[in-house]
């Protein structure tokens, strides 16, 4: 019997910094952070937005650095 | 000479009167320092995303600092001892912009010898994107 075939076709998900070329995070841009901090406030995992993981670290640290300087929310219910 | 970026947010209270007065003063102590203000940027009046102490909105303001450390620190000894600045974060900025000129630059070179070898089927700005992370 042939294996089952897969239904879900799987899109190749893209770094959004390296599609823009952006080399720099910049920490006060919110709006750019807010798309990977949903209304909770958390930070995204890069398995879910796709982010590369050079690009992950940049931006968690972007993210903390705007949510020091209150741009960002810690949390938010 | 290090790149530093200083922002600081201070009170809604303040008159805008006063706050020109202190980033003056800032921009004065930095020279005093033997740093050099590059750009001062205001973002003005902003909503702040949680509550600090009692406050909800704020003034931010950015400076663009060359400098060594001693200007940071003596910066942030007054922001501390001010009752307006309610937060304040420093940054050293030119080891990060380095690399990021560095990786502008790789990847000008990948696309120009990309382009003068034979056409092929990936783009060469994506191959080059790969060969990076």
């Amino acid at each position: 019997m042939p294996a089952p075939k897969r239904f879900t076709v799987r899109r190749k998900r893209v770094c959004k910094f390296c599609a823009e070329k952006i080399t720099y995070i910049d920490y006060k841009d919110g709006k750019l952070l807010s798309h990977f901090t949903p209304e909770r406030g958390k930070i995204i995992p890069r398995r879910i937005s796709g982010v590369c993981s050079v690009h992950q670290r940049q931006l968690a640290l972007a993210i903390k650095r705007a949510r020091h300087l209150a741009i960002l929310p810690f949390v938010s219910d | 000479m290090r790149t530093y970026e200083v922002v600081f947010v201070t009170a809604s209270t303040i008159t805008s009167g006063e706050l020109e007065a202190f980033t003056a003063q800032m921009q004065t102590v930095i020279e005093g320092k033997n740093g050099k203000v590059v750009k001062v940027d205001t973002w003005g009046k902003k909503a702040l995303a949680y509550k600090i102490g009692k406050f909800r909105e704020g003034y931010y303001v950015i400076l663009s600092i060359e400098g060594n450390g001693a200007v940071i620190a003596e910066l942030e000894r007054r922001f501390r001892v001010t009752d307006h600045v309610i937060r304040f974060l420093s940054v050293r900025l030119d080891e990060d912009m380095k690399r990021s000129e560095k990786l502008k630059a790789a990847r000008r070179r990948k696309s120009a010898s990309a382009a003068t070898a034979e056409p092929r089927t990936v783009p060469p700005s994506e191959g080059a994107q790969e060969a990076t992370i």
